[in-house]
C-alpha cells in the first residue's frame, strides 16, 4: 500500500493543484511542493527501514504489492521496491521539488495547469520505478509522456512546437517497439506454460531461443535507449532540452533519461542473458560514442542551454557504458552516475533558466563578465560546472570513475576512448564558465541575483554532491544487492583479465580514494 | 415461429414498432423536444429488451437471422451510439433550424437507420444483409443532406448516394457469383463449398472478393475510401458521428460474421489480399491526414486508418481476433463520438467548426470541451489511460499472437505517423487564443454556443467511458469474451 501511496500522492495532488489556481497564484505551487515533500519523506522512511534481508531485486523485494487488474491477459497491479528503485524514487521526489522551485518565478501563465502536468509526470516516473508487471510498467512509461509533452508545447521557448513533436514522436516510436516486445514475451510465456503473464518474475524465467532473444533484446534496448538517449537515437534531445521550460528540462534530463537507464538495468540486461554478452560490446561502443559525440558538440555550442543538453548526452554515455560492462563495480558506478548526474544537470538547468529569465538570451556570445552582476549564481555555476566535469570529491567523479574502472576489464579500448570524454568535459565546462561569467562584460546590465529560495536549493544540491562525492556508501550499499544480482547470472565476462577488480570489496576502494581529495 | 423466436427478436420488433409509432406521432403533432425524447426512449427501451433476448440465444430465427450474444452486444453498441447521437443532435438542430421547419423527421430517419444497423448485426443471409444495408444507407442519405440550407450537405448526400449504389452493385454481383457456386444464400451455406472441394472455385473467390469490396466501400477501406472525407466534411456533425460509429459498427459486426462463417481466413490468398488492403488503408489514411487543415477531414482520414488497424486484428483469426475487433470497434465508437461530439457542440449557425483556427486556444476558453477533444484524440492515437490504448494493445496482441509481423510493424509505423497529426490538433487546442478583436463583428456571439444538458450528458458519458475502459478494461473484456464465445459456438455447430 505504501508503494501505491508513493504514486498516488502526486497523481491525486495534480488535479488539486489545478483547482488551487483559483484560490491564489501560489496555491498550486505549494500544493505541488507539499505533495512531493510528503513523497520524499515517505521514501526516506522506506530507506530507513531495515534492509538486512538484502533483497536481491529479482524475485525478492523490499516491499511488494500485488492486486489483480486484467486477469484476462494475466496482468496485475504488481509493484515492487528494491534498492535501485528506492534510490531513484528519492531522486525523483527531490528533483521534482527542484523543478518546482526553478519554475517558481518563470511560470506566470496557467500556473495550476503547469503544476498539474509536473505532478502527473512525476507520478508516472515513480510508477515506472516501481512497476514490475511489464504491462503496468509500460502503462506508467506512457503516462509520463503526455504531461511532459504539454509542458514543452505550452510553456516552452520559441520552437516549442517543433521540439515537443520531436520529443513525443521519438519516444513514442521507441515505446511502441517496447510494447510489441512485451506482448511477444507474454505470448511466449503462454506458449511455454499455457498461461498468459506479464509478470516480471514469470517472464524472467523464460528460456528463449537465441534468435528470438536477440530480437526482443534489441527491441527492449532501443525502447530504453531512445529515452536515455545514446546515438543514433539522440536527435530529439538537444531540441527538446533546449526548448523546454526550466522545470521541464530538469525533469527531462534528471529523471526521464533515468527511466531509460532504469529500464536497461531492470529489464534488458537481466532478461536476455543468452545474448547480452554478445551485444555488450556494441552497447558499450554506443555509450562511448555518445560520450565523445556529446562532448564534441557541447564544445561547439553558443547556446548555453544547448551546451548543457549536449553535456548531458555525453554524461549519459557513461551510464550506458557501465550498464553493459557486466562488472559490479561499473554497474554501481552507473547508478551513482544516475544520481549524481541528475543532481548536477538539474542544478545547471536551473542556473541556465535563471540566466535566461534575467537576460532574455541563452546566447553565450552576448554574455560575459556576469560574475560581478550575479555573484551567487556565478559561484554556483562554477561549482556545478566542476561537478559536471568530474572533479574528485563530487558525486559525478565517483560515478564516472567507477564506470571507467569497472569497464576497463571488459572492454579496455572502448573505456580508454570514453575516458577522453572526461577531458573534453573539462574543456566545455570551463569554456562555458569563461564565456558566461568571466571576461569582459558585454554591456553593463543589472539584474537581481538569485533569490534566497533558489540559492538555498542550489546550495542543498551542492551539499548532496559533496556528500556523495566524499561518502557514497549510503547510495552504493542500497543498490548493491540489486547490482550483485545483475552480475551473477547474466554476464559471464568475455575475458576476465583482472579478477582482482571484481573481488575487491567496494568499501576498501572508497576508503582508499576518498582520502585523496 | 415459436415464442422463443419472438423473444430472441424482441429488440428488433421493439424498435420496428417504435419507428412506426414515432412516425405516427410526428404526423399527429410536431414538437421537437417531444419527438427527440420519444426517439431516445425508443432506443432505451430497445436496449432494455436486450437482456431478455439474451435468455433465448443463441438462436437461428428463420434462415435469415441469427441472434446470439455477439449480435446482442453489437446491438447494444449501435443503440447506445444512437442515443448519444440523439443527445448531441437536439441542440444542434435547434441552432440550425427555426421552429416550424419540420425537423422531427430527422429522428425518425435516425431510428430507421438504426433499425437497419440492427438487422445487419443479426443477418446470416444475403437477403437480410442487403435489406439491412439498404435501410441504413438510404436513411443516411437523407440524413446527410438534412441541413438543406447549406451547400455541403447536399453535395455530400449525393456522393453518399452514388457510393451506396456502387456498393450495392458490387455486393449484388458478388452475391450472385456466390449463389452460382454454392446454391445457397446463407453465409454458412456459401462457406460449405470450400470445405467440400479440393481447389477453391475461381468464381467463388471472386464472389467473396466482390462482397468484401462492397463492405469495404461502406467501411471506407483504401482504396475505396474516396467518399469518406467529402461526406464526413459535408454531413452535419452529429450525422458524421453517426456514420463513423453506428454505420461502421454494424458493418464490422456483419463483416466479422461473414468472414467467420464463410471461412475466408482459411484461404491464404484472401488473407494476403486483405492484408494488403489493411496496409494500404493505414498508410493512405494516415499520410493524407497529415496535410489536413480541416478537423472533420482529418478525423475522416484517421477513420480510414483505423479501419486498417481493425483489419489487422481481424486477419489474426481465431478467438483473440474476434475479441480484438469487437473491443476495437467499441472503443473506436466511444472516441469518435467524443471527437465529433465536441465538433458538434462547438459548431455555430453558419456551419460546423471545422478549421484548425476555430480550435486555437480552446483549452483556455472552454477547458472541458477541449479536454474531451484532447482525450478523444489521445485515445485515437492510442496513448495509455485512454480506451484507445487498450484497443491498440488488443490489435497488436492479436497480430503478434498470429505472427503477422509485417502487419504489426505496419500498424506501429502508422501509429507513429498518426500521432503527428493528432498532436498537431492537440497543440492547437493549447495554443495562444486569438485576440477577440480579430474576430469579425457578430461572430463572437455565435461562437459561444453553450452546451445544453443533453450534450453535456452525452459527452460526459463518452469521456468517462474512454477513461474507465482505459484504466479498468476487465469488465468490458469479459463481456466481449462471453459474447464472442457465442459467435464461435454458432460457427462450430455448422452441420
Amino acid at each position: 500500500m505504501v508503494l501505491w501511496l508513493l504514486i498516488l500522492i502526486p497523481m491525486l495532488a495534480a488535479p488539486l493543484a489545478w483547482i488551487g489556481q483559483q484560490w491564489s497564484r501560489h496555491a498550486a505551487r505549494w500544493i505541488a511542493v507539499g505533495a512531493l515533500a510528503i513523497d520524499l519523506c515517505l521514501a526516506l522512511l522506506l530507506w530507513s527501514q531495515d534492509r538486512s534481508a538484502q533483497p536481491s531485486g529479482h524475485g525478492s523485494w523490499l516491499f511488494e504489492s500485488q492486486t489483480s487488474w486484467i486477469p484476462r491477459w494475466g496482468i496485475s497491479l504488481h509493484l515492487g521496491l528494491d534498492g535501485l528503485s528506492l534510490v531513484l524514487i528519492l531522486l525523483t521526489a527531490f528533483l521534482g521539488l527542484v523543478a518546482i522551485v526553478a519554475s517558481w518565478t518563470e511560470i506566470q501563465r496557467q500556473v495550476g495547469f503547469f503544476h498539474y502536468n509536473i505532478l502527473l509526470a512525476l507520478g508516472g516516473v515513480i510508477g515506472v520505478f516501481l512497476a514490475i508487471d511489464l504491462f503496468l510498467f509500460f502503462f506508467f512509461w506512457e503516462v509520463m509522456l503526455v504531461p511532459m509533452y504539454l509542458l514543452i508545447a505550452v510553456w516552452g521557448h520559441t520552437h516549442r512546437r517543433y521540439a515537443s513533436f520531436k520529443f513525443f514522436l521519438f519516444t513514442q516510436s521507441g515505446s511502441l517497439l517496447l510494447l510489441v516486445a512485451i506482448i511477444t514475451l507474454a505470448f511466449l510465456h503462454q506458449h511455454a506454460t499455457g498461461k498468459l503473464s506479464f509478470d516480471y518474475a514469470d517472464v524472467m524465467g523464460l528460456t528463449l531461443n537465441k534468435e528470438m532473444a536477440w530480437w526482443l533484446m534489441l527491441a527492449f534496448f532501443i525502447g530504453f535507449v531512445v529515452k536515455l538517449p545514446a546515438p543514433p537515437f539522440h536527435t530529439w534531445l538537444p531540441d527538446t532540452y533546449t526548448e523546454a521550460p526550466t522545470g521541464a528540462s530538469i525533469i527531462l534530463a534528471g529523471l526521464l533519461a533515468k527511466t531509460g537507464a532504469y529500464g536497461l538495468l531492470r529489464f534488458t540486461v537481466p532478461m536476455f542473458p543468452e545474448v547480452i554478452s554478445d551485444f555488450a560490446p556494441i552497447a558499450m561502443g554506443l555509450g562511448a560514442m555518445g560520450i565523445l559525440y556529446g562532448a564534441v558538440l557541447a564544445c561547439a555550442q553558443t547556446d548555453i542551454k544547448r551546451l548543457v543538453a549536449y553535456s548531458s548526452l555525453s554524461h549519459m554515455g557513461f551510464i550506458l557504458l557501465g550498464v553493459f560492462s557486466g562488472t559490479e563495480l561499473a554497474l554501481q558506478g552507473a547508478v551513482m552516475q544516475l544520481v549524481a548526474h541528475g543532481l548536477s544537470t538539474g542544478a545547471l538547468f536551473m542556473l541556465v533558466g535563471a540566466l535566461y529569465e534575467r537576460f532574455q538570451t541563452r546566447d553565450m556570445r552576448q554574455m560575459g563578465g556576469l560574475w560581478g552582476v550575479i555573484p551567487r549564481g556565478a559561484s554556483m555555476a562554477l561549482f556545478f560546472a566542476c561537478a559536471s566535469l568530474g572533479l574528485p570529491g563530487l558525486g559525478n567523479f565517483i560515478g564516472e570513475f567507477l564506470v571507467l574502472f569497472g569497464s576497463y576489464s571488459a572492454q579496455p579500448f572502448v573505456t580508454i576512448l570514453a575516458s577522453i570524454g572526461m577531458v573534453m568535459a573539462a574543456i566545455y565546462s570551463l569554456a562555458m564558465m569563461q564565456r558566461t561569467f568571466f571576461g569582459r562584460q558585454h554591456e553593463t546590465r543589472l539584474a537581481p541575483d538569485l533569490s534566497n529560495v533558489a540559492f538555498g536549493t542550489l546550495l542543498l544540491i551542492a551539499v548532496l554532491q559533496v556528500w556523495f562525492g566524499l561518502y557514497p556508501r549510503p547510495v552504493l550499499s542500497t543498490t548493491k544487492p540489486a547490482m550483485e544480482a545483475l552480475v551473477q547470472p547474466a554476464l559471464p565476462l568475455p575475458n576476465l583479465t583482472h579478477p582482482l577488480s571484481e573481488s575487491l570489496p567496494l568499501s576498501n576502494l572508497f576508503t582508499s580514494h576518498v582520502s585523496t581529495p | 415461429m415459436i415464442l422463443q423466436d419472438f423473444i430472441a427478436l424482441a429488440p428488433m420488433l421493439d424498435l420496428g414498432a417504435f419507428c412506426i409509432i414515432t412516425m405516427l406521432a410526428i404526423a399527429f403533432k410536431r414538437h421537437h423536444a417531444t419527438i427527440a425524447v420519444f426517439a431516445f426512449m425508443s432506443c432505451l427501451l430497445t436496449m432494455a429488451t436486450l437482456p431478455w433476448a439474451a435468455t433465448a440465444t443463441p438462436r437461428t430465427v428463420t434462415a435469415l437471422l441469427v441472434v446470439d450474444g455477439y449480435a446482442l452486444l453489437y446491438m447494444g453498441l449501435v443503440l447506445s451510439a444512437t442515443m448519444i447521437v440523439i443527445g448531441l443532435s437536439y441542440r444542434y438542430l435547434k441552432i440550425h433550424f427555426r421552429e416550424q421547419e419540420g425537423i422531427e423527421e430527422y429522428y425518425l430517419l435516425l431510428l430507421l437507420a438504426t433499425f437497419g444497423g440492427l438487422v445487419l448485426t443479426v443477418s446470416a443471409h444475403f437477403v437480410s444483409f442487403f435489406l439491412g444495408l439498404e435501410l441504413l444507407g438510404l436513411s443516411l442519405c437523407s440524413l446527410i443532406g438534412y441541413v438543406r440550407t447549406r451547400r455541403h450537405p447536399m453535395e455530400a448526400a449525393v456522393k453518399y448516394l452514388l457510393l451506396s449504389i456502387s456498393a450495392s452493385a458490387f455486393l449484388l454481383f458478388g452475391m450472385a457469383l456466390l449463389y452460382f457456386e454454392s446454391g445457397s444464400m446463407t453465409f454458412r451455406g456459401v462457406g460449405m463449398v470450400v470445405k467440400q472441394v479440393q481447389t477453391v472455385p475461381g468464381l467463388w473467390l471472386g464472389g467473396v472478393v466482390l462482397v468484401f469490396v462492397g463492405v469495404a466501400l461502406k467501411l471506407g477501406l483504401a482504396p475505396f475510401h474516396m467518399w469518406i472525407p467529402d461526406v464526413y466534411q459535408g454531413a452535419p456533425a452529429p450525422i458524421t458521428a453517426y456514420i463513423a460509429t453506428v454505420s461502421k459498427g454494424a458493418l464490422v459486426a456483419l463483416l466479422l460474421r461473414f468472414v467467420t462463417d464463410v471461412g475466408a481466413l482459411e484461404l491464404p490468398s484472401l488473407v494476403h489480399l486483405f492484408g494488403l488492403l489493411a496496409v494500404a488503408s493505414m498508410v493512405t489514411g494516415n499520410v493524407l491526414a497529415l496535410f489536413q487543415q480541416n478537423v472533420k477531414r482529418l478525423l475522416a482520414y484517421s477513420s480510414i486508418a483505423h479501419v486498417g488497424y481493425l483489419l489487422v486484428a481481424l486477419l489474426a483469426g481465431g478467438a483473440v481476433a474476434a475479441e480484438a475487433v469487437t473491443f476495437y470497434v467499441i472503443v473506436y465508437c466511444a472516441m469518435t463520438l467524443g471527437a465529433f461530439g465536441v465538433v458538434t457542440v462547438y459548431s455555430r449557425e453558419g456551419g460546423d467548426a471545422e478549421r484548425f483556427e476555430d480550435y486555437r486556444g480552446l483549452f483556455w476558453t472552454r477547458p472541458w470541451l477541449a479536454a474531451i477533444l484532447a482525450l478523444s484524440l489521445l485515445s485515437l492515437a492510442g496513448i495509455p489511460v485512454t480506451a484507445g490504448f487498450i484497443g491498440k494493445f488488443y490489435a497488436i496482441a492479436a497480430g503478434v499472437d498470429a505472427g503477422l509481423w509485417w502487419l504489426v510493424s505496419a500498424l506501429i509505423g502508422n501509429s507513429i505517423i498518426g500521432l503527428y497529426y493528432y498532436l498537431r490538433l492537440i497543440v492547437t487546442l493549447f495554443g495562444e487564443e486569438p485576440a477577440p478583436a480579430t474576430l469579425p463583428q457578430g461572430q463572437a456571439a455565435q461562437a459561444t454556443q453553450t452546451a445544453g444538458w443533453t450534450t453535456v450528458c452525452s459527452l460526459g458519458l463518452v469521456a468517462s467511458i474512454i477513461l474507465m475502459v482505459g484504466v479498468y478494461p476487465e469488465p468490458l473484456m469479459e463481456l466481449i469474451r462471453d459474447s464472442v464465445r457465442n459467435l464461435l459456438m454458432v460457427a462450430v455447430q455448422r452441420p
